[in-house]
């Protein structure tokens, strides 16, 4: 059973800009995010009393309180993985209103991925144990990673990078009409994205990877009760919930069953459809983790928004462009706008249900995001 | 020559190393169950048992998936494939394919082990299997 449909709401969401270089300290991104989600929620920093990050933050929960002017927290978490838990922050937020562990629940991640610790770089210096199965090898990067994963599913259906590019595409198409996106104004075409470098032969182009990025976000959660008192329209947690399956890993993906399905992510699906009776097709707009472009592809499927092998063909045909059946990653995903480790979708999903998104769907009232590896429905159930 | 980031080897899978150096590919079964594990892990998660016996693989199997690695830092005219090879046995690992360019891979070829010391690490390798096509 995912998080019970309509106990805790979001009211309330914040963020620095976007960029390649914050010029400032995590520790301050991170209280710039968090404050600014306070007020945007009309709260008081003493309202708060539970706090949840990544546990990859590098931002300490006490550091925090002082920056902010938080006096006292009752609940701490943080999520597994790295993006895969991003959509475990609200899961992990939730949990702890509905239980009455917390009443205002903070979820923050702030990091200066470009200008500090790159993610996309190869790892140098020694393995350790838990790598000894893929550093020897040459997989040092998370592309190569990753795409030892991705290899398989377009062997399986017969993709080729091109039809990986025609994601890409309309994530900077989004991008380029959402002002607060490092790519605003600037789309590509198909041909861009064939004539960017190889990253992973034959599997990623330069514009099928997420950008590196700079920024904080941060998300207000608390009771439907009280957020009913908020500033700002309540945008209810349908459900949340993550997928975690022996055998599953997240980054090395390569011993499931199936390796041309993402089975992390049919577990959250069923999970989310069974606990709000939802369908597919009840879904208005899809914010989906994307480090890689393939990942779109495998959670179209995974989440039944079309059939095994079928996500090429969604594409193409525009399905996913805003004015299609599911308009995914309308602010342009973490190709396009940035990539604040997955929490910047779920910001996007709550102003596409408050209706103030740049690119809004119109009318749009509930909105999956997803990870595979967790996931969550925000609206009415 | 490509650099090699050598293994940090501990307790649950020295009998691999040591395996490697000896030109043979270890892997490992349950003392109580007989599963198979790759991975290893130090408990059966099939029954729970802390024991585990060592055997020597078939060194034979078919390519589930592969790539092509090179660095992006330091530029590796090389290259080097790496794969995710299901062996027969059943569990699957990661290697690098020797002996083949990479436009001559597919997934699904059968591969057999070889062993190979590359920037001074002895790594199990896989190359295309003499036995022909299954």
């Amino acid at each position: 059973m995912a998080i019970r449909k309509g106990e805790t709401a979001i009211v309330g969401i914040g963020q620095t800009e976007f960029s390649k270089n914050s010029g400032r300290t995590e520790i301050q991104l991170a209280a710039e995010a968090v404050r600014a989600a306070i007020l945007d929620a009309g709260l008081r920093p003493a309202d708060v009393d539970g706090l949840v990050t990544m546990t990859q933050d590098s931002n300490d929960e006490l550091a925090l309180m002082r920056n902010v002017g938080i006096p006292l927290v009752r609940w701490t978490s943080r999520t597994p993985f790295g993006g895969g838990g991003s959509s475990a922050l609200i899961e992990h937020a939730a949990a702890a209103v509905s239980s009455g562990a917390a009443d205002v629940v903070v979820v923050y991640r702030a990091f200066n991925e470009r200008s500090g610790n790159r993610f996309g770089q190869p790892t140098g210096g020694p393995a350790p144990p838990s790598l000894n199965w893929y550093r020897p090898y040459g997989l040092d990067t998370p592309a190569k990673m990753y795409s030892l994963w991705f290899q398989r599913y377009m062997h399986q259906f017969g993709l080729e990078n091109e039809d990986f590019g025609r994601y890409s595409v309309v994530a900077r198409k989004h991008a380029a009409t959402n002002p607060n996106a490092w790519f605003y104004e600037r789309p590509i075409t198909l041909e861009d994205h064939q004539n960017s470098r190889w990253i992973v032969e034959p599997i990623l182009r330069l514009l099928d990877c997420c950008q590196e990025s700079d920024g904080g976000v941060a998300i207000v959660v608390t009771s439907a009760d009280r957020a009913k008192d908020t500033r700002q329209t309540p945008v209810p947690i349908a459900a949340a919930t993550q997928g975690n399956v022996i055998d599953g890993n997240v980054i090395f993906n390569y011993y499931t069953p199936d390796t041309a399905r993402f089975s992390q992510a049919e577990y959250v699906a069923k999970q989310l459809y069974e606990s709000t009776g939802l369908r597919p097709a009840d879904i208005d707009a899809a914010m989906i983790y994307e480090n890689f472009s393939p990942v779109v592809f495998y959670q179209l499927e995974a989440f039944g928004f079309c059939g095994y092998g079928e996500a090429k063909d969604f594409i193409a045909d525009g399905q996913i462009e805003l004015g299609g059946s599911l308009p995914v990653n309308t602010h342009g995903g973490l190709l396009g706008e940035a990539y604040i480790h997955g929490v910047n979708n779920i910001l996007e999903g709550v102003r596409q249900i408050r209706g103030t998104a740049a690119n809004q769907v119109t009318g749009a009232a509930r909105v999956l995001c997803a990870v595979g590896h967790s996931a969550l429905i925000l609206g009415e159930a | 020559m490509s650099r090699v980031v050598p293994p940090t080897v501990d307790r649950d899978d020295r009998y691999f190393w040591e395996g490697v150096v000896e030109d043979r590919l270890m892997i490992r079964r349950c003392a109580a169950c007989s599963y198979l594990q790759h991975p290893p892990t130090p408990m059966c998660p099939r029954c729970g048992s802390v024991d585990w016996t060592t055997e020597e693989a078939s060194g034979k199997g078919f390519v589930h998936s592969w790539i092509v690695s090179r660095h992006p830092n330091e530029p590796d005219d090389e290259g080097r494939i790496v794969a995710l090879v299901q062996l027969d046995e059943g569990p699957r690992l990661v290697t690098n394919l020797q002996d083949i360019e990479p436009e001559r891979v597919s997934n699904g070829m059968r591969v057999e082990v070889t062993f190979k010391e590359l920037d001074g690490v002895k790594l199990a390798q896989f190359r295309p299997a003499t036995d022909g096509p299954l």
